[in-house]
C-alpha cells in the first residue's frame, strides 16, 4: 500500500509536477514522518506533548554545529539525534520510573518543549531568538551540495522525503510486529501485572521514547535543511506539539498510514486556510484544529483512516 | 528456598502486616489462609515486589529480594497471579500468555515465549488458538489465564492468590487439581493463598493461618484445623467462614 503510493509519487515527480505541488508533497512527507514518529508512543498510551522539543533540537542543533562549527549534516544530524535520545532519556526516565502517566505525562512532557522553545529565545545571540535562524547557504564557500545537504532542485528533496518517509513506515512496521508492541500494551493497560509478567516497564517505555524523539528530531533536521530557515514556532514549543497531536489523532493512531493521512488532512487544510482567507486569518487553522480534535476524540477516536479500516473491515467480515 | 524474616508492611498509621517469619522448602505446596483483610495479598505484593516492604527480609534461594523490581524476581524464578485477574484485555489470550513467556523468563527467545504460552494454556485449558478473546472469558476462566500467565514465565515458585470466592464447588475442585498437577508434574513450589479453609486443606502440605497481620497457626492442615485460635479466627468472623469450612469438610487429610 505505502510503496505503491510512494511509487505513483515518484512516477508523477519525474513525469514533471509543477514546484508548487512538489513543495507541498515535500513537507507533507517530511511531517508524515515526524507524526508517525510520534504515533509510536501515542498508540500506547504515552501521550507526550513534548516532541516540539525534539523537533528543535534536531533542527537547531544541526543547524547551529553548520554555521558555528562548520560541521556538514551528515555528522551534525547524527549528534543531533544524539543530543535528542539524551533530553528522551533524562526526561522520561524519571517519569517512566515514578510511574508518571496519563494526564501527568502529558503535563511534564508539555513543560518540556516549551523549555526548549524559552532555550532558543533567550539563546538569541546565537540561535536568532524569535526572529528565526538561517543556516550558510552552501554558495557561500563554494561547499559542495551534499556535503552542505542543500540542493536547489525539488526533485531530490522529493526523493529524500520519500525514502525517509519509507523508513518511518518500515519502523511503524518493525515495531508493530515485534514483542515490544505486545509489551507496550500491557504497559498501557496495567504496569503492575506488566511486571509480573516480567517486563521491565521502565526499560520498555524508553526504548520506545528514544526511537520517537529519534524520528521526531530527523524530522526536524530535514525540514530545516528544506526550508533553510527555522524559528522557535515553526519547529518547537507547544504549537508545534500540538500540531503533531492534532494530525495524528485525526488521521488514526493505531494504523500503519494514520499519522500520513493525518498529515495531508491538515496540512493541506492549513494551506487552503492560508490562500483562501490569506493572512487575515492567522491562528484560524489552530482554532480549527482545536475544534476538530474535540470532534474527533468525541466521535471518530481512531481517526478518519482507522474508522474507513475498521468500517470496510466489518462490511467484509 | 524462600525464607521470610521479620517482615512488615504499614499503609500509613495501618499496620497491615505485622513482623511475619517462615520458609518454605523446595517442593512444598503451602497454603496461607486468613479472614478478609490479613494481609495475605499485601504478604504477596511484597513477595513479588509490586511494592517493597516496611521493613524485614525476603530471601530466595540465597538472594535478597525486598525492594528489588518486580521484574526481576520474576527472572529470578518467581511467578505470581493477582486475586482479581488483570489481563491485558487488548491482547488475546495467547497473547496475554506468551508476551509472559516471552519477558518473564530471562533468556526467552520469540519461539520459545510462544510454545511456553501454548504449553501454559493447554495445562489450564485454555484454547491456544491466536484469535481468542479475553472479553469471552468469564470468572473461572480468567482465574486460569491468571495461572497461565504465570507459568509461561517458567517459575520455580508460585504464588497463587486464588481465593477462590465466585467459582462453583465443581470450579474451586478443579483449581485445586490443577495446582496438584503443577507440584507434580513441573515441580513447582507452590503457595496458595485462599480465605476460606474448604478445599485448600485437603491439598497443601502444610498450612499457615494469619490473622491482623500475625501469623497465629502453622502446621499440618488436621493439626491446625482444630488449633483453638484458628477456629475463633473463623467461628467469631461471621458464620459464612465457619460454615462453609465445616461444609467442605475443613481438615480431613488429604
Ligand atoms: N495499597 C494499600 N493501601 C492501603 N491499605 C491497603 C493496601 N493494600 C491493602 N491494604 C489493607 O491491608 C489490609 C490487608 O489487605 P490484603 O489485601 O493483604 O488482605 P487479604 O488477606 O488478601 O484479604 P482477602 O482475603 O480479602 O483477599 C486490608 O485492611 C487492606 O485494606
Ligand atoms: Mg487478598
Amino acid at each position: 500500500m505505502a510503496l505503491a503510493i510512494a511509487g505513483v509519487l515518484v512516477v508523477a515527480a519525474i513525469v514533471g509536477l509543477p514546484p508548487y505541488p512538489l513543495h507541498i508533497m515535500i513537507v507533507i512527507l517530511i511531517w508524515a514522518f515526524t507524526y508517525t514518529g510520534w504515533s509510536l508512543m501515542g498508540r500506547f498510551g504515552l501521550v507526550s506533548l513534548g516532541h516540539g522539543a525534539f523537533m528543535g533540537i534536531g533542527a537547531y542543533v544541526t543547524a547551529l554545529l553548520w554555521n558555528y562549527g562548520g560541521l556538514t549534516p551528515w555528522l551534525g544530524i547524527p549528534v543531533a539525534l544524539a543530543c535528542a535520545v539524551l533530553l528522551a532519556v533524562v526526561v522520561g526516565y524519571p517519569c517512566f520510573r515514578f510511574r508518571i502517566t496519563g494526564h501527568y505525562f502529558a503535563l511534564v512532557t508539555l513543560a518540556l518543549s516549551e523549555v526548549v522553545r524559552q532555550t532558543i529565545i533567550a539563546t538569541r545571540d546565537h540561535t536568532g531568538g524569535s526572529l528565526g535562524f538561517t543556516p550558510t547557504p552552501k554558495g557561500n564557500d563554494d561547499t559542495p551540495s551534499i556535503i552542505a545537504l542543500q540542493f536547489d532542485e525539488k526533485e531530490t528533496w522529493f526523493v529524500i522525503a520519500i525514502v525517509v518517509w519509507l523508513a518511518g513506515l518500515a519502523i511503524w512496521r518493525l515495531v508493530d510486529r515485534s514483542m515490544i508492541r505486545y509489551a507496550l500494551d500491557a504497559i498501557s493497560e496495567d504496569e503492575d501485572s506488566a511486571a509480573a509478567a516480567g517486563i521491565n516497564v521502565t526499560r520498555e517505555k524508553l526504548k520506545i521514547t528514544m526511537i520517537s524523539a529519534v524520528m521526531t528530531a530527523l524530522g526536524g533536521a530535514l525540514y530545516m535543511q528544506y526550508q533553510l530557515f527555522i524559528s522557535p514556532d515553526t519547529v518547537s514549543g507547544i504549537a508545534i506539539s500540538l500540531q503533531i497531536v492534532f494530525a495524528v489523532v485525526t488521521g488514526g493512531i493505531f494504523v500503519q498510514l494514520g499519522p500520513t493521512f493525518g498529515a495531508v488532512i491538515t496540512l493541506l487544510l492549513a494551506e487552503i486556510l492560508r490562500v483562501q482567507i490569506g493572512t487575515d486569518a492567522v491562528g484560524l487553522d489552530n482554532a480549527i484544529y482545536g475544534i476538530a480534535l474535540v470532534l474527533f476524540i468525541i466521535f471518530l477516536p481512531k481517526g478518519i483512516l482507522g474508522s474507513l479500516i475498521d468500517r470496510f473491515a466489518t462490511r467484509r467480515g | 528456598m524462600l525464607k521470610v524474616a521479620n517482615l512488615v508492611k504499614r499503609f500509613g498509621g495501618f499496620t497491615a502486616v505485622n513482623d511475619v517469619s517462615f520458609e518454605v522448602d523446595q517442593g512444598e505446596i503451602v497454603g496461607l489462609i486468613g479472614p478478609n483483610g490479613s494481609g495475605k495479598s499485601t504478604i504477596f505484593n511484597m513477595l513479588a515486589g509490586t511494592f517493597p516492604p516496611t521493613s524485614g527480609s525476603i530471601r530466595f534461594e540465597g538472594r535478597e529480594l525486598a525492594g528489588m523490581m518486580p521484574h526481576r524476581i520474576i527472572h529470578l524464578g518467581i511467578g505470581r497471579t493477582f486475586q482479581i485477574p488483570r489481563p491485558f484485555r487488548r491482547l488475546s489470550i495467547l497473547e496475554n500468555t506468551a508476551v509472559a513467556g516471552f519477558y518473564g523468563q530471562s533468556h526467552a527467545d520469540r519461539a520459545g515465549a510462544w510454545s511456553a504460552a501454548r504449553d501454559a494454556l493447554d495445562l489450564v485449558g485454555l484454547p491456544t488458538d491466536p484469535d481468542s478473546r479475553v472479553d469471552t472469558l468469564g470468572a473461572a476462566g480468567l482465574k486460569k489465564l491468571e495461572l497461565a500467565k504465570a507459568l509461561a514465565t517458567r517459575p520455580r515458585l508460585l504464588l497463587a492468590d486464588e481465593s477462590l470466592g465466585g467459582l462453583d464447588d465443581a470450579e474451586m475442585d478443579q483449581a485445586a487439581v490443577m495446582l496438584r498437577r503443577i507440584r507434580e508434574e513441573m515441580g513447582i513450589t507452590i503457595i496458595w493463598v485462599e480465605h476460606i479453609m474448604g478445599v485448600l486443606m485437603r491439598v497443601v502440605d502444610r498450612v499457615m493461618v494469619l490473622d491482623h497481620g500475625e501469623l497465629i497457626a502453622e502446621g499440618a492442615p488436621s493439626g491446625v484445623a482444630r488449633d483453638p485460635k484458628v477456629i475463633e479466627v473463623y467461628l467469631g468472623r461471621g458464620a459464612d467462614d465457619a460454615s462453609e469450612a465445616a461444609r467442605r469438610g475443613a481438615g480431613q487429610p488429604a
